[in-house]
C-alpha cells in the first residue's frame, strides 16, 4: 500500500464520516439536554430525501441543504410536541419517528429514484490543498469540514458559554434547573429542534455528496449508528468526531476489502462489519471502568413536567 | 378563558380503551387528506385503502394471512415491552427463525414425513430465541442497551439471509435465481379455505397470543413482568429478578418473532428469499402499542395494521397511490396514538378564573 | 391588581394569597408580614400548604388571588428571576443543585448576571469564610457531604445579597452541630438586616431560632405567635389541630432469642453518587427496637437494600438470618424466612402507584399469604388479603380495587406497614416510616411498630428524625459515611453524642 493509496482510504474515510458525524452532533446536544430520540434514522431519510429533491428540482445545493435541514428540523418538532407537551414515552415516540419518517422519505422519494443530480462541489482550501500528496484531503464538499467545525463548535459552546452550562444543566437535573428558574422546556425543544436539523444535514450528505441520488432507505442504520456513536463519545463532542471516523474507516476498510478481493470472503460478511462493530464497541464501553467514569446525562429520557 | 393541563389521579380506564379507536378513525381522516394532497381522488383512495380489502373473501383471508405474523410478534413485544425491554430487533429474530426453520426443510427436502414440520417450527423457535439471547446476554452481563444491539442485529440477519440465498442455499435448478429450493409439501402449512392463502398457521398464531394472555394476566410470571416493567426498585424489593425477566421475555419475543418467520417461508412463500417480509417485525411495535401491550388487545391491532399493508397493495392497482403511503399511514397512526395517551393520564380543566399574576 | 400600599417599615406583606389545584385549595386567604431583621417562623404539617406558599414568593407559582407587597409596593413576583432581581433568595428542601457539575458551576447558574469564573471563585471563597460556610468552588457536588451541599445553596443567595432568604426546612438534612452552626450564621445575616422566613416543623427549633411564627393547617393560617413565649405542646396543637395522639411506649420487653446478626457486611454504592457501606455489623434479639440514626446520604438507602435482601452480597455470612447464613440470597428468600421490610420511598419501591392495592398487596404477601398455587395468582383470595390490610392499617382508599396514586402519602405508609405486618414478620426493617406523613398517622405506625415488638418479632428502625428513634429504640446506633458505630444503651444516651457521631467523630474508633 503505497502513501497515495492510504490518502485515498483517509479520504473516503472522512466522506463516509461526514454524515455519521453530523447526526451524532446532533444527538449529543439533545441528549445533553436529558432528552433521547431514537428517530434519527427517520429524520436523516427524510433530509436525505428532501435535500436531494430540492436539488433535483432546483439545481440549487444550498437550497437543497436548506431544505433537508428544514426537514429534520420539521419532524424533530413534531417529536419535540408529543415528548414535551404531551409527556409521551420517548423510547415509543422516537420509534414512531423512525417509522414516520421512513414512510414519509420513500413517499416522497417515489419519484426521484434513479434520477442522477450533480454532487456538491468541492472547496479546495486556500494553501493547503496545494500540499502535494495531502492535498486532497483539503480539497472536498463543504460539509465535510462543516461536520469538523461543528465539532470544534459544540465542544467550546458545552464547556465554554453560559447557554451551553445551562444546557447541560437542564439535562443533569431538570427540577433544579426549573426551580431555579430556567425554561426546561423550551431548552430541550430549541435542543431537540437542533437535533433534528443536524439529522438532516447528515441525510443531506448522504443523498447529495457521498452517492448523489436517492434510494429507498438509503441510510442503512447509520441514524441508529450515530447513536451508538454518542454513546461511545460519553456525550463529548471530540470522542464522537473519533468514534464518527472510526466507523467511517470501518465502513472504508469494508468497501476496500470488497472490491480488492484481497479477503476470500462473501461480500455480505463484509458488509457485517460496521453493525458488528457497533456491538462491540458498545459492549467494550457499557461495562466495567468506563461506565463509571463517563456516565450519561443524569435525566436522559425521563419526562418533565413543571412541578405544581 | 384558559385551560388548566392536571394530572389524573388514576388513568383513565375508559379512555384507555377508546383513544385506539379514536386515534384509528383520526388517522384514517388525516391519510384520505394526505391522499387528496397527492392529487388523488379522495372518495376513491379512502375506499381502496382502508374498505375494498374487506369486502371481499379474499381480502379477508389476505388480512388473516398478513395479521398472524403480525400477532405473533406483536404478542411477544408486549411482553416485553410490559417489562420494559425494548426489543425493537424483533425483524432480525424473525429472519433467524425462517433461516433456522428453513435450514431444516432444506436438508429434509428428499425426506418426507409428518415430523418434518413441528421439526422446523421448533427450530425456527430456536433461531429466533438464539438472535435476541444475544441482546439478553449484552444487556445482563455488560448493561448494553438491548434498544440498539437487537437492531444492530436485524441487519445482520438480513445480510445473512442475502449471503445464504445468494450462495450456498441457492436452487442448484433455480437457473441462478437468488432464491432456494421450494419446500416439499410435507414442509408447507397446509391451506385450510381452498382458493386462498389462509394457512394452518394462523389459528396457531390466535392460539398463541391467548396463551401470552393468560401468562399475562392470571399468572405470577406476569404479574412479574408487569412489575419489572413498572418499577425496577420495586421488582427487586419484592425478590423477583430482573435478570431473570430480561432473559425470559426477550426470548419469549425473540421465540414468537421466529416461528412467525417460518410460517412465512413454510406458508405464503414457500422457500427462502431475499426479502421475506415487509418490516413486519418493526410494524408489530406499532401493533403492540395500538393493542395497549395487552394480548386481547393486539387481535384487533394486529388485524388494523394488517389493513394497512392490503390496502396499501390495493389503492396501488385501483387508484395508483404509491405503495409507499403504507408506512406513512403506519407512522401516522402511532405517533397519534402516542399523542392520545395525553388524554388517559391527564385532563384538561376550565381555568375558574385568569390569576392575579398571569 | 390594587394599587395597594403597605405598612411602613415592612420587607414584605402577602395579603389574601390564594392558591388552588383543581378542587384542592393549598393557600387559603393567608397573610402574613415580615420585619427587616427578623427571622420568621412558618410553621405546619406536611400538606399545610407552606411549600406552595413560597413558591409564590419565589415565582415558581402564580397565585390565584391576593397581592404581594414589597417594601410597601405592591409587585408581581412572576418568576424566579424576578424575585432573585428584588433581593430575594430561597434555600431548597430538595436542593436545587446539579451533582455531576462543579461548585462554580452550580454557583454561576443561581446568578443572574454571570461573571467571570476566577472573580467568582474569588467571590465564593471570601463571602464562605465571611460567614463561615468553608466551600471550594472546584469540587464536584457528588463528592461533598450533604451540609456542604447545603452551603452551596446558602452560599449562591449570599452572594446576591438578599434582603429576604427563605429557606424550606433547613435542618432536616443536618446534624444537631451542624444546625447550630446555620443558626449562628442566620442571626449574623439577620442582624445585618435581612428578613429571614424559616420553614419548619420542628418546634424546638423554631423556639430557639425565630422571633414570629405564623402557623399553616390545611392551607389556612391557624395561628401566630411568639415562640419564645409559647409551649411547644400549644404550637403542636395549633399545627395538628385536632387533639395529640400518644404514642404509648412499652416499659420493659423481655429479650428474645438474636433473630438477625450483621457481622462485616460490605456493599459497593448503588448509584454513581451513593455511599458504600464498610463493614457495617450489630445483632438484633426478639422483641427489640434497633435505631439506626444518621443524616441523609450516609448509606442508608444502601443500609435497607443490604437487610432487605434487594442487593445481595456475595458473601452469604455477611447477614444471618435466626442464624441461616443470608447474606447471598435475594428479597423473596429472606422475606420467606420472615425477614419483611418498608423502605424509605413509598411511590415505586414500596408501592407501585399505577398498579391497585390488591397488586400491590400480591407484590410483597404473594408468598407467605399463600396467594399462588400453580403459578397461577388466585385473584378471590388476593382481594380478601387487601381488605384486611386495608381494614387493620385503617387506610382511606376507594377499595381493594383503588390505584395506589390515588391514596395520599400518610394512608399509603399505613398499607405498606399493614401488608408487612399482614405477613406476620419475624425481623421488620423499616426505613423513615414517618417521612412526610401527618402527625396522627405518624402516632398510628408507631403505636404498630411498638405493638409488634411486644408480640416478640426484632425490629430496626433506619431514620433520620431522633426524636422518633429517641422514642421507639431500646438501643441505638449511628450511620455516617457508611459505616455504623457500636450500638449504644438508652440510658445515659444524650443527643450531644449522637449528634458528635452523625458528623463523624468517634465512627471509625468504635467500628
Amino acid at each position: 500500500m503505497n502513501i497515495e493509496m492510504l490518502v485515498s482510504l483517509l479520504l473516503t474515510t472522512m466522506t463516509a464520516a461526514t454524515p455519521l458525524l453530523l447526526a451524532a452532533l446532533g444527538e449529543l446536544v439533545v441528549e445533553r439536554a436529558g432528552v433521547l430520540n431514537l428517530g434519527v434514522e427517520g429524520m436523516m431519510l427524510s433530509g436525505a430525501v428532501c435535500g436531494f429533491a430540492a436539488m433535483s428540482l432546483t439545481g440549487s445545493a444550498t437550497l437543497a441543504i436548506l431544505v433537508a435541514v428544514a426537514a429534520g428540523a420539521l419532524l424533530a418538532a413534531i417529536f419535540a410536541f408529543l415528548v414535551l407537551t404531551l409527556m409521551s414515552n420517548q423510547v415509543a415516540t422516537g420509534l414512531a419517528l423512525t417509522i414516520f419518517g421512513t414512510g414519509l422519505s420513500a413517499l416522497i422519494g417515489t419519484g426521484f429514484t434513479g434520477q442522477p443530480v450533480p454532487p456538491l462541489a468541492k472547496l479546495a482550501l486556500p494553501g493547503l490543498s496545494a500540499l502535494p500528496v495531502l492535498g486532497r484531503l483539503f480539497d472536498q464538499d463543504a460539509l465535510v469540514y462543516l461536520a469538523l467545525a461543528a465539532t470544534v463548535a459544540i465542544a467550546w459552546f458545552l464547556k465554554g458559554t453560559r447557554a451551553g452550562l445551562i444546557l447541560r444543566a437542564v439535562g443533569e437535573a431538570d427540577l433544579s434547573a426549573h426551580s431555579i428558574g430556567y425554561p426546561v422546556l423550551r431548552i430541550r425543544f430549541l435542543a431537540i429542534l437542533f437535533g433534528g436539523a443536524m439529522a438532516g444535514l447528515g441525510g443531506a450528505y448522504l443523498s447529495l455528496a457521498y452517492t448523489p441520488m436517492w434510494v429507498e432507505n438509503m441510510t442503512a442504520g447509520r441514524g441508529w449508528i450515530a447513536l451508538a456513536i454518542v454513546v461511545f463519545a460519553a456525550w463529548r463532542p471530540w470522542r464522537a468526531a473519533a468514534g464518527a471516523y472510526l466507523f467511517g474507516g470501518v465502513t472504508v476498510l469494508q468497501l476496500y476489502l470488497q472490491g480488492s478481493g484481497l479477503l476470500p470472503v462473501p461480500p455480505q460478511l463484509l458488509s457485517m462489519l460496521p453493525y458488528l462493530g457497533t456491538i462491540l464497541v458498545l459492549t467494550l464501553i457499557s461495562s466495567g471502568p468506563f461506565r463509571r467514569r463517563f456516565s450519561p446525562p443524569a435525566c436522559l429520557g425521563k419526562p418533565f413536567r413543571p412541578p405544581a | 378563558m384558559r385551560f388548566v393541563v392536571e394530572p389524573r389521579p388514576e388513568p383513565s380506564r375508559l379512555l384507555w380503551t377508546v383513544t385506539p379507536i379514536l386515534a384509528l378513525a383520526l388517522t384514517m381522516a388525516l391519510a384520505t387528506g394526505l391522499f387528496a394532497a397527492l392529487g388523488y381522488n379522495a372518495v376513491d383512495s379512502f375506499l381502496a385503502f382502508f374498505v375494498s380489502p374487506l369486502a371481499t373473501l379474499n381480502g379477508l383471508t389476505e388480512l388473516a394471512v398478513k395479521g398472524a405474523p403480525l400477532l405473533m410478534i406483536a404478542a411477544g413485544l408486549a411482553m416485553a415491552f410490559r417489562a420494559g425491554i425494548s426489543n425493537i430487533g424483533a425483524e432480525g429474530q424473525l429472519i433467524m427463525g425462517a433461516i433456522a426453520g428453513g435450514g431444516v426443510a432444506l436438508a429434509c427436502w428428499d425426506l418426507s414425513g409428518p415430523w418434518i414440520l413441528p421439526l422446523m417450527a421448533l427450530a425456527g423457535i430456536l433461531g429466533g430465541m438464539a438472535w435476541a439471547a444475544i441482546p439478553a446476554f449484552l444487556r445482563t452481563r455488560f448493561a448494553v442497551s438491548e434498544i440498539l444491539s437487537s437492531l444492530m442485529l436485524t441487519y445482520v440477519a438480513d445480510l445473512f439471509l442475502n449471503l445464504l440465498v445468494y450462495g450456498p442455499w441457492r436452487d442448484p435448478e433455480g437457473m441462478n435465481f437468488p432464491q432456494s429450493r421450494l419446500f416439499n409439501e410435507d414442509e408447507t402449512l397446509s391451506v385450510l379455505v381452498d382458493g386462498t392463502r389462509f394457512h394452518s398457521g394462523i389459528p396457531l398464531a390466535l392460539g398463541l397470543a391467548l396463551v401470552v394472555w393468560l401468562v399475562m394476566t392470571r399468572t405470577l410470571l406476569g404479574f412479574r413482568i408487569r412489575t419489572v416493567g413498572a418499577s425496577a426498585a420495586a421488582a427487586r424489593y419484592a425478590g423477583f429478578g430482573t435478570e431473570r425477566i430480561v432473559w425470559f421475555t426477550l426470548l419469549a419475543s425473540g421465540g414468537l418473532a421466529g416461528i412467525a418467520g417460518l410460517f412465512e417461508v413454510a406458508g405464503p412463500i414457500g422457500q427462502l428469499i431475499p426479502q421475506i417480509t415487509p418490516g413486519y417485525g418493526f410494524t408489530a411495535i406499532i401493533v403492540a402499542f395500538l393493542g395497549r401491550l395487552h394480548p386481547l388487545g393486539i387481535i384487533p391491532a394486529a388485524l388494523v395494521v394488517a389493513l394497512s399493508y392490503i390496502g396499501g397493495e390495493n389503492a396501488q392497482v385501483l387508484v395508483g397511490l404509491p405503495k409507499a403511503v403504507t408506512g406513512v399511514v403506519q407512522g401516522l397512526l402511532l405517533f397519534i396514538l402516542l399523542a392520545s395517551d395525553f388524554l388517559v393520564r391527564y385532563r384538561l380543566r376550565l381555568a375558574h378564573r385568569a390569576g392575579v399574576a398571569s | 391588581m390594587s394599587g395597594a400600599s403597605g405598612q411602613p417599615g415592612l420587607r414584605l406583606e402577602a395579603r389574601g394569597i390564594t392558591k388552588r389545584f383543581g378542587s384542592l385549595v393549598a393557600n387559603d386567604t393567608i397573610d402574613f408580614q415580615l420585619a427587616p431583621g427578623e427571622i420568621h417562623a412558618l410553621l405546619g404539617e406536611n400538606g399545610a400548604g407552606k411549600s406552595t406558599l413560597v413558591k409564590i414568593l419565589y415565582g415558581l407559582l402564580a397565585a390565584d388571588e391576593g397581592d404581594i407587597l414589597w417594601d410597601g409596593r405592591a409587585t408581581r413576583i412572576a418568576t424566579p428571576r424576578a424575585a432573585r432581581a428584588l433581593g430575594i433568595g430561597m434555600v431548597f428542601q430538595h436542593f436545587s443543585l446539579f451533582e455531576a457539575m462543579s461548585v462554580l458551576e452550580n454557583v454561576a447558574l443561581g446568578l443572574d448576571h454571570p461573571e467571570r469564573a476566577d472573580e467568582l471563585a474569588a467571590r465564593i471563597r471570601s463571602v464562605s469564610a465571611a460567614y463561615s460556610l468553608p466551600l471550594d468552588p472546584d469540587r464536584t457536588v457528588s463528592t461533598l457531604s450533604i451540609g456542604e451541599r447545603q452551603r452551596i445553596e446558602i452560599v449562591r443567595c449570599l452572594l446576591q445579597a438578599p434582603r429576604l432568604l427563605i429557606l424550606d426546612e433547613p435542618t432536616s438534612v443536618l446534624t444537631p452541630q451542624e444546625a447550630d452552626a446555620l443558626f449562628s450564621t442566620l442571626r449574623l445575616l439577620a442582624a445585618d438586616g435581612c428578613a429571614i422566613l424559616y420553614i419548619s416543623h420542628k418546634l424546638e427549633e423554631i423556639r430557639a431560632l425565630c422571633d414570629r411564627a405564623t402557623v399553616l393547617r390545611a392551607g389556612r393560617v391557624v395561628g401566630r405567635c411568639v415562640p419564645r413565649d409559647t409551649p411547644v405542646r400549644a404550637m403542636a396543637q395549633m399545627m395538628v389541630g385536632s387533639a395529640l395522639r400518644d404514642v404509648t411506649v412499652r416499659t420493659t420487653r423481655p429479650a428474645g432469642e438474636i433473630r438477625l446478626r450483621v457481622d462485616g457486611l460490605d456493599l459497593p454504592a448503588i448509584e454513581a453518587h451513593g455511599t458504600p457501606l464498610r463493614q457495617i455489623g450489630f445483632e438484633l434479639r426478639g422483641g427489640e427496637i434497633l435505631g439506626i440514626a444518621g443524616v441523609a446520604g450516609n448509606g442508608q438507602g444502601e443500609l435497607q437494600q443490604a437487610l432487605s435482601g434487594e442487593r445481595p452480597v456475595p458473601r452469604a455470612g455477611a447477614v444471618l438470618l435466626d442464624g441461616q447464613p443470608a447474606g447471598d440470597r435475594d428479597a423473596a428468600w429472606r422475606r420467606r424466612r420472615g425477614l419483611c421490610c418498608v423502605p424509605e420511598e413509598r411511590n415505586g419501591h414500596g408501592a407501585i402507584p399505577e398498579f391497585s392495592l390488591v397488586d400491590n398487596a400480591v407484590l410483597t404477601a404473594h408468598d407467605r399469604a399463600d396467594l399462588v398455587t400453580g403459578g397461577f395468582v388466585c385473584q378471590a383470595k388476593a382481594i380478601r388479603l387487601t381488605e384486611r390490610i386495608i381494614a387493620d392499617g385503617d387506610v382511606r382508599s376507594a377499595g381493594p380495587g383503588a390505584a395506589a396514586s390515588t391514596l395520599s402519602g400518610g394512608n399509603l405508609q399505613k398499607f405498606i406497614l399493614a401488608r408487612e405486618l399482614a405477613q406476620q414478620p419475624a425481623v421488620l426493617v423499616v426505613a423513615q416510616p414517618t417521612w412526610g406523613v401527618d402527625a396522627n398517622a405518624a402516632a398510628a405506625i408507631h403505636q404498630a411498630l411498638v405493638a409488634l415488638a411486644e408480640a416478640g418479632s426484632a425490629i430496626v428502625v433506619i431514620s433520620q428524625d431522633l426524636d422518633e428513634l429517641l422514642m421507639l429504640s431500646d438501643r441505638m446506633a449511628v450511620l455516617h459515611a457508611g459505616r455504623l458505630s457500636a450500638t449504644l444503651p438508652m440510658d445515659g444516651l444524650s443527643v450531644e453524642h449522637l449528634g458528635m457521631l452523625m458528623g463523624g467523630a468517634g465512627i471509625e474508633a468504635a467500628s
